[in-house]
């Protein structure tokens, strides 16, 4: 495992691995696709608009995950100083902020013809637009310090800090009066949705999943580049500086 | 065709346009960063981006 945690070998990995992932998460989004479209049946209360539930939870579970992950990385980063969890960290950011946006907009337009509402200040759809800010914030905190390492740890600590979101998250259903179900497939006593709609449900959450994971792969490895590219910038300017100052000055008295 | 069939249709339109774009600017920006890598001399250490 720690083999991995080295540059190079992440970089090689990376490489062999993701052209299999995509193939894969290709294939199991047709399928859960075919799934959620094609053999899974309108919902008796909710007719048709059951069928945004096979982005809208996947999407909302990913939002969550990939927060889950950044926790992670940045304890990886505050505890063991590691460069390659910054790197994951970081290159994570971006990618639950473009889950969780689905999650909102996915959630936005199914509330709207089953609420009557685009919107409404409930704790759930609260919590997860505070994810979603989070996430903004954390990405604006890395543009904005300059000094990798100095950014590396003011974001591990900020992420940390905004993980106590994610069991207000996945609680709000149950602590206070919500228009938004509560949990209905990862719950005590077993999933309450039909088999017909679960399993297209699953195999749309399990493509997410290799989607996130293939994209996480390939953003790391960008910033593993992004960071030799930025070393290599630094070196060439230190080598030139020394010439530059020993050469004879031009057009001089 | 159902009523709410638009609301459907803008939630996996507005899913594929997102994840197409998350997909395409990593893909862009990996092939920038191998593009700015070429103009540095290779080093032995520095094959697989270490």
């Amino acid at each position: 495992m720690w083999k991995y945690a080295n540059p190079a070998n992440f970089l090689r990995l990376a490489n062999a691995l993701i052209p299999w992932l995509a193939v894969l998460t290709a294939l199991l989004a047709a399928i859960g696709l075919y799934g959620a479209f094609i053999t899974s049946p309108a919902d008796y209360q909710q007719g048709q608009t059951v069928r945004i539930m096979y982005i809208h939870v996947p999407a909302a579970w990913l939002a969550m995950f990939c927060y889950a992950t950044m926790a992670v990385s940045a304890l990886g980063t505050l505890v063991w100083r590691h460069p390659l969890a910054d790197a994951a960290q970081k290159a994570a950011a971006p990618l639950g902020a473009a889950f969780t946006f689905i999650c909102l907009v996915t959630g936005s337009l199914w509330g709207k013809p089953m609420w009557g509402t685009w919107w409404v200040w409930d704790a759930r759809l609260t919590s997860v637009l505070v994810l979603f800010l989070i996430y903004l914030g954390l990405i604006a905190l890395w543009r904005t310090i300059e000094e990798p390492a100095k950014a590396a740890k003011a974001a591990a600590i900020l992420t940390l800090v905004g993980a106590v979101n994610l069991p207000i998250i996945k609680f709000s259903v149950d602590w206070w009066n919500t228009l938004h179900q509560p949990a209905s497939v990862i719950r005590i006593g077993g999933p309450a949705i039909h088999p017909s709609m679960l399993w297209p449900l699953l195999v749309m959450a399990l493509a997410f999943t290799l989607l996130f994971v293939t994209l996480h792969l390939m953003a790391t490895r960008n910033e593993i580049l992004r960071r030799r590219l930025r070393r290599l910038t630094i070196l060439a300017a230190h080598e030139e500086a020394p010439r530059a100052s020993m050469a004879p000055a031009h057009g001089g008295a | 065709m159902d009523r709410h069939m638009p609301f459907i249709l803008a939630s996996y339109a507005i899913c594929a346009l997102v994840l197409a774009g998350v997909v395409v600017s990593t893909v862009l920006d990996h092939i920038r960063l191998k593009k700015a890598l070429t103009r540095f001399p290779a080093r032995d250490s520095d094959e697989t981006g270490a």
